[in-house]
């Protein structure tokens, strides 16, 4: 084969592979390292180096290959010095013709030839030199000829829009991190303003302060247990919290009854589900369906809860959730008509009304979620502080829960097998 | 005896001479490998090596830079070089190249070690 053609494949083969290298997606600085080595490779350079210099002041070493990498980084340029490059043909980055208008080379003539570089190519994008490529002689001990010139601007080139390329995509990536931070932070905010807005709920009705802080916890945990994206577990709390908004509309004196209040008072109680959803489906929450979920937490499976009377599909999986966190939390605190009840009655409570008020399967995730508790199986103890310590405690709570479980899988296996 | 070490880079040692051999296809995997071996038998004490290509089919632009790099290191520790069972289409690039200039071609392996051996030193006892 001629040695010209046989040199212009050897170019080709490396200047494809060039391409394919800062067309990828690999680790940035392995990338500047094989870029090098495919431009030292094609011209049997026996060193060279790739560096930094975006700004004035010392060269960053990127890559280097057969030179001290302390060398290079000992250099340093200034903003005269690059702008000098930028009218230079690269003839003129020739190390030995340093009294040309180069003046980086001017000014580093003896350094750059002790260390043996010979040639230092800038790379420039868009007008702007981003960086130098410093190049050592050819194996051969020929000089640079017009077609190496060619091949190194044209290499060189690459190199550099590979690595622009790459440093914009750093700044993006670094851009979305600082805007999901503040996308985080602007969560925090909303979900301490929601938190506040519980509290104001609950101090309207002195007998159940705390309720619609442990109504969020309780729906955040059972969802987690029925394997709900953490977004949404995020959007059930929120919902939790803010279940009851809507008693902000009711009269303080229905709310605080030390009595069974009457027929009227009580469908003023019930205006609050459908309350709450008009006060809560203005606002654009980060997370879906928390008025619906406000509105229809007091409906039941059998179509007797309000405001809708719907019924078992027609409810949403989330209002069925809050409701059975609802009623969990209304069973297990003091009311002032009266006490709370014990754990044994509100199981049997969750048994009789499942399939009627509450939903299998939620109660089912929430027996599972409390008995991981009891068991010790998780380091979260939330449930048990809500509820006080004194109140799981019994080898009877482990089998009251663990039967309800089993009679409501049953239960829901029958259910699919009967469809 | 042939010792495969970093991973599939097998070598072996004559005397003070280090037979490293390089792959069907030298490009940045095995060459890195090879430079790794290279430096690794130098470090203990090798005083030559001879890198057999009697395996290999190509050699990319990495491939050269590479092998530049083992000639670079061969010749600061002050270690011979010599490639062996190197085919005719590489002999070309590497002429082209000139790598030739820096290292000795040999026919084959034994060549190669024989080649080394006639510059072994043997050592003056006082």
């Amino acid at each position: 084969m001629e040695p010209s053609t046989q040199k212009l494949i050897h170019t080709f083969g490396a200047l494809a592979d060039l391409g394919q290298e800062i067309a990828g997606t690999g680790d940035f600085t392995e990338m500047v390292r094989t870029s090098l080595h495919l431009l030292l490779g094609t011209l049997a350079l026996r060193r060279g180096a790739v560096v930094d210099c975006s700004g004035a002041g010392p060269l960053r070493c990127v890559a280097v290959w057969g030179l001290g990498e302390q060398a290079v980084n000992s250099f340093d340029i200034d903003e005269g010095e690059m702008e000098s490059f930028l009218g230079c043909e690269i003839a003129d980055s020739l190390v030995k013709n340093s009294s040309t208008a180069n003046r980086f080379l001017t000014r580093h003539h003896d350094k750059l030839a002790h260390e043996g570089i010979e040639l230092v190519v800038p790379m420039i994008v868009r007008g702007e030199v981003t960086g130098l490529v410093l190049l050592g002689g050819k194996a051969s001990g020929e000089e640079f000829s017009n077609d190496d010139f060619e091949t190194i601007r044209a290499m060189v080139r690459h190199i550099g829009v590979g690595i622009h390329t790459h440093r914009l995509l750093e700044q993006l990536a670094q851009r979305a991190g600082e805007n999901r931070r503040l996308y985080d932070e602007l969560r925090a905010i909303y979900r301490d303003t929601v938190r506040a807005f519980a509290a104001a709920i609950d101090i309207k009705d002195k007998y159940t302060q705390g309720h619609s802080e442990r109504v969020g916890k309780y729906s955040e945990i059972i969802a987690r247990e029925m394997g709900w994206s953490e977004e949404e577990v995020e959007g059930i709390q929120i919902a939790g919290y803010l279940h009851d908004i809507g008693k902000l509309i009711v009269d303080r004196d229905i709310i605080n009854a030390p009595y069974r209040i009457d027929a009227k008072s009580s469908s003023e109680l019930n205006r609050h589900p459908s309350a709450g959803y008009e006060i809560l489906a203005p606002i654009r929450h980060p997370y879906a369906d928390i008025p619906l979920m406000a509105k229809h937490h007091h409906e039941r499976l059998d179509g007797r809860g309000y405001p809708d009377g719907l019924t078992d599909e027609q409810i949403p999986l989330g209002a069925k959730i809050v409701s059975l966190a609802d009623s969990f939390d209304a069973m297990t605190t003091d009311r002032p008509y009266r006490r709370r009840r014990s754990f044994e009655d509100v199981v049997q409570d969750l048994r009789e009304n499942s399939g009627k008020q509450f939903d299998g399967k939620v109660v089912a995730a929430f027996a599972r979620a409390i008995l991981k508790e009891v068991r010790g199986e998780t380091k979260d103890r939330r449930i048990t502080k809500m509820l006080g310590k004194s109140y799981l405690e019994g080898e009877h709570v482990e089998t009251l829960l663990t039967d309800l479980i089993a009679d409501l899988e049953a239960d829901s296996h029958a259910k699919a097998q009967t469809f | 005896m042939d010792t495969p070490s970093g991973g599939l880079v097998r070598s072996h040692c004559v005397g003070t001479t280090a037979v490293v051999y390089a792959s069907d296809y030298l490009n940045k995997l095995s060459g890195e490998k090879i430079e790794r071996e290279c430096r690794r038998q130098l470090k203990c004490g090798c005083r030559a090596l001879v890198i057999d290509f009697s395996d290999t089919k190509l050699v990319n632009s990495i491939g050269v830079s590479i092998l530049l790099g083992i000639i670079d290191v061969a010749e600061k520790s002050g270690a011979r070089i010599v490639f062996s069972d190197v085919n005719n289409q590489t002999v070309e690039l590497f002429d082209m190249l000139g790598l030739t200039r820096h290292v000795v071609l040999a026919k084959d392996e034994q060549e190669a070690v024989l080649n080394l051996s006639r510059f072994e030193t043997t050592p003056v006892v006082h």
